[in-house]
């Protein structure tokens, strides 16, 4: 039951961390904090459904346009409406916000409820290992992820669009002097976070089903986690999903599931209270605190 | 030719603005006006309206009163997506003091008013240090805990809540009592933001590593100003609990916390008077929309994302810029 237990919340741990990354990397660059972000995952998963069973795309071409898809969508959202609010961090929210009810509340207007909207897994198969069984699907995941990390590395730390995201996240305006549109390439991040949040519902929707309300869900996740590693810092956000997968799993197992979410909730708030900008926070002192 | 737009005072506004105001019932009928409007209406709309609409004027009435007690805290450097958390402990304080202590409704709601003031000051006095979103998100994550805790702990009535609640003797006092509290407050609190006192908080706000410079204790004054803004929460908590005749929790729902916020962004800070024309308009566009079925809270986010972008200063300081000033174009000098 305990090496059950630890196998699951490693698992746990790495899809709250695929959840949480496109949010981390959206606000780590422009600052802009997208709570549109669970709507996108929403979003990208109806999309590939959609493209499959009305249309009859193939499963993995319909991932990858509903991924494009959804990229386009962050996009558009940022240059008509993020645009215009930039940098007023209360109005973000309420806009982005705003953007995910109404894609959220649309589909569920339309009915797309039920156990008949979700998507195949990708193997069908599974494993013991120590004497637990674990769906191919999880495995899956896990190793997606540690890729999909070493992708977004190299891509950040390689690359002279990665630079220009580097350059933009430190200092806006210094970045626009050496010619770096910031504009853009915020554009660019908030798209990218978009994109993240529709490979995380790609890999990680096909273990249960699509339901609107997991997209509220999916932004409290992706808060949680990236409020106690700190805003902005990638390191801090792979630390703190694997604090949060852990505690979850093992109050789940021990304490009882009634408690799952005040674990995590207690975790943010003292989190909060003693070092606001999370564990591996850049925010500045003055900035949290006076 | 290129024209620019000017904006000039109105005469009116100029006289008025010193003791010629006296000199005619036009000039006084300018300034009495839009502060009269409020009270008149809040004393007509009552007696003109069916009951189902007599509903919607009672929640107008407490979602202006939360929507006011966010723009006090706003205005004090501290923006809260919360409002939940007080209108919750009011209403949990009367519900609790009714059902375990019998007491009347007219004693449980103003001591569930002090009390829901103390205990929400209490509950984020450590965090009083904190600033913009960082104070933000603790106010967001604390109404949900304390709606897992009573789950989770199945104190005060548990997920079934308590219900079978002592009701007001009337619906006229409810709907009165929470309208004169709407105005008490709206005049009350807009009187006091303009006073010395107010002149700190707003201080504060601007800069409050100044205001600690000038030898004010800042976090004995934002203490102040989170009593004050949860205590108008928690009345309107208090109040709702004795129309329902249940508490539960659904108190600490989303929907107080949200609704308000949207009522100033709609409205327009800083000016309480945007906050209450937010909840006048908010609210019963959504009972309106209520035909819509779930498309309602579509067009709800639509609204939101329209004005956030559109009109991000509220209608309230658009309508007083078009009541104070008119507009012209003039050529643009060479």
């Amino acid at each position: 039951m305990f090496v059950g237990t630890v196998v699951y919340a490693l698992i746990n741990s790495v899809i709250l961390l695929l959840m949480a990354i496109g949010f981390n990397l959206t606000f780590g660059i422009s600052g802009v904090s997208n709570f549109a972000y669970g709507a996108f995952y929403i979003l990208s998963a109806f999309v590939t459904w959609m493209l499959m069973n009305w249309i009859g795309v193939p499963y993995f071409l319909s991932a990858v346009l509903s991924i494009i898809f959804t990229a386009f969508i962050g996009a558009v959202m940022y240059r008509f409406i993020l645009i215009r609010v930039r940098g007023q961090v209360l109005s973000e929210v309420i806009a982005t916000f705003g953007i995910g009810l109404i894609i959220l509340e649309f589909f569920r207007y339309l009915g797309f409820v039920g156990i008949e909207y979700s998507l195949p897994v990708f193997i069908d198969h599974s494993f013991v290992i120590a004497g637990t069984y674990v769906d191919m699907q999880r495995i899956l995941i896990v190793v997606f992820c540690i890729v999909l990390i070493l992708l977004l590395w190299l891509f950040i730390h390689h690359t002279s669009i990665g630079l220009a995201f580097r350059g933009i996240a430190q200092d806006e305006r210094t970045a626009l002097t050496f010619g770096i549109d910031s504009d853009w390439i915020a554009m660019l991040s908030v798209s990218m976070g978009a994109a993240l949040a529709a490979i995380a519902a790609t890999v990680v929707v096909p273990l249960g089903t699509i339901s609107v309300g997991e997209g509220y869900d999916v932004l409290i996740n992706a808060l949680a986690v990236c409020i106690i590693g700190g805003l902005g810092s990638t390191g801090g956000v792979i630390v703190a999903s694997l604090v949060v997968g852990f505690a979850q799993r093992f109050t789940d197992t021990y304490i009882g599931p009634h408690w799952t979410m005040i674990v995590s909730l207690v975790a943010i708030l003292l989190v909060l209270i003693v070092k606001p900008s999370g564990l591996y926070g850049k925010q500045k002192e003055l900035e949290e605190r006076i | 030719m290129k024209k620019r737009k000017e904006r000039i005072d109105r005469g009116i506004k100029v006289r008025s603005g010193d003791i010629f105001a006296l000199c005619s019932w036009r000039e006084m009928l300018y300034l009495s006006g839009p502060r009269l409007f409020p009270l008149i209406a809040c004393a007509v709309l009552p007696l003109v309206l069916d009951t189902y609409w007599q509903r919607v004027l009672l929640s107008v009435a407490i979602f202006g009163l939360l929507a006011i007690s966010w723009d006090i805290l706003a205005q004090s450097s501290m923006v809260s997506l919360g409002q939940a958390l007080f209108f919750g402990m009011g209403a949990y304080c009367s519900g609790a003091m009714d059902h375990y202590w019998h007491l009347s409704p007219f004693i449980t709601i103003p001591l569930a008013t002090i009390m829901g003031g103390v205990i929400s000051t209490i509950l984020l006095l450590p965090v009083l240090r904190l600033r913009g979103i960082y104070f933000a998100m603790v106010t967001l994550i604390i109404p949900l805990m304390l709606v897992r805790i009573i789950e989770a702990t199945k104190i005060l009535g548990g997920t079934e809540g308590i219900s079978g609640l002592t009701s007001l003797p009337s619906h006229w006092i409810e709907l009165y009592l929470s309208l004169a509290a709407l105005l008490a407050a709206l005049f009350g609190f807009r009187r006091l933001m303009d006073s010395d006192y107010g002149l700190v908080l707003k201080g504060i706000n601007d800069n409050d590593r100044s205001v600690m410079n000038a030898g004010i204790n800042i976090y004995w004054f934002k203490a102040q100003a989170l009593f004050l803004s949860s205590a108008v929460g928690a009345f309107a908590g208090a109040l709702m609990t004795h129309v329902y005749m249940f508490v539960g929790m659904p108190v600490f729902a989303l929907d107080y916390s949200i609704l308000p916020i949207a009522a100033v962004v709609v409205g327009g800070g800083g000016s309480l008077a945007g906050a209450v024309l937010g909840a006048f308009i908010l609210v019963p566009l959504s009972e309106a929309l209520r035909a819509l079925g779930g498309l309602r809270i579509v067009f709800y986010g639509a609204f939101l994302v329209f004005f956030i972008v559109a009109l991000p200063e509220g209608i309230f300081h658009f309508i007083t810029r078009k009541y104070h000033q008119f507009e012209r174009w003039v050529e643009v000098e060479k």
